[in-house]
């Protein structure tokens, strides 16, 4: 038990290169998703895409950063961090659609359903290059 | 005539109510499980990185997408909720 709270972890952390990773790829698929939901909800449909898109992107950074900070201090409070962290993104998330859901630029289905996308799909497409790197431990993969 | 139509508007607004409150409801119940998810997978990474610290980098990203993909289903639960609101 000990253990847990004094071990710290000070190398490089990796949940902070898998979120630039990611940020970039939700960065170059975004123009693609707002079109999409652009084309089927109409100009609501793409400023809500946008809108999904900025809240996925910024709660990994969250998270990320949230991991990465306490990880440096201790075991223990990373995984109260990771734990709160939790509860106090999806508030957050939640704040941020209700402010706009009524909103005249808002499409609600646009808005659910870029997040999930873009959530799933991030993570999906990141999964791929982290596997490989876990199997092939001394490979570089390349990266699009 | 005028008593119905105020028990129309009543029941209207009752039903509004509770669409928004089972709506609440469903969502906190859809938070519980990933909750559960990521406590344990929390945990039991932490137990990892405590007896084995060389292997941190590799236990912190395979944790990280852990959380990441049990809060998906959180988030299923909250765009369900805003729909159906």
């Amino acid at each position: 038990m000990s253990e847990v709270i004094t071990t710290a972890l000070t190398g490089p952390a990796p949940e902070v290169h898998i979120t630039k990773d990611m940020v970039r790829r939700g960065l170059i698929v975004a123009p693609a998703l707002v079109a999409v939901c652009g084309v089927v909800w109409g100009m609501a449909g793409a400023a809500s895409s946008a809108y999904g898109i900025a809240i996925v992107l910024v709660n990994f950074a969250l998270a990320a950063m949230l991991v990465a900070s306490t990880a440096r201090i201790s075991l223990g409070l990373m995984m109260g961090a990771v734990l709160f962290g939790y509860l106090i993104r999806l508030g957050l998330i939640m704040l941020a659609v209700l402010l706009v859901k009524n909103a005249g630029w808002i499409s609600l289905p646009a808005l659910g359903a870029t997040i999930i996308v873009t959530h799933l799909g991030l993570l999906i497409w990141e999964l791929k290059y982290v596997a490989i790197s876990l199997a092939h431990s001394g490979l570089k993969p390349a990266r699009p | 005539m005028e008593a119905f139509a105020h028990f129309v508007a009543t029941a209207a607004d009752d039903k509004a109510t509770a669409a928004a409150s089972s709506a609440g409801f469903a969502y906190g119940l859809a938070a519980i499980g990933p909750g559960i998810g990521i406590g344990y997978i929390v945990g039991k990474s932490v137990e990892a990185m405590a007896r084995q610290p060389e292997a941190a980098g590799m236990v912190r990203t395979t944790m990280f997408l852990g959380i990441a993909f049990t809060e998906a289903l959180a988030l299923i639960g909250f765009v369900v909720f805003i729909l159906i609101k």
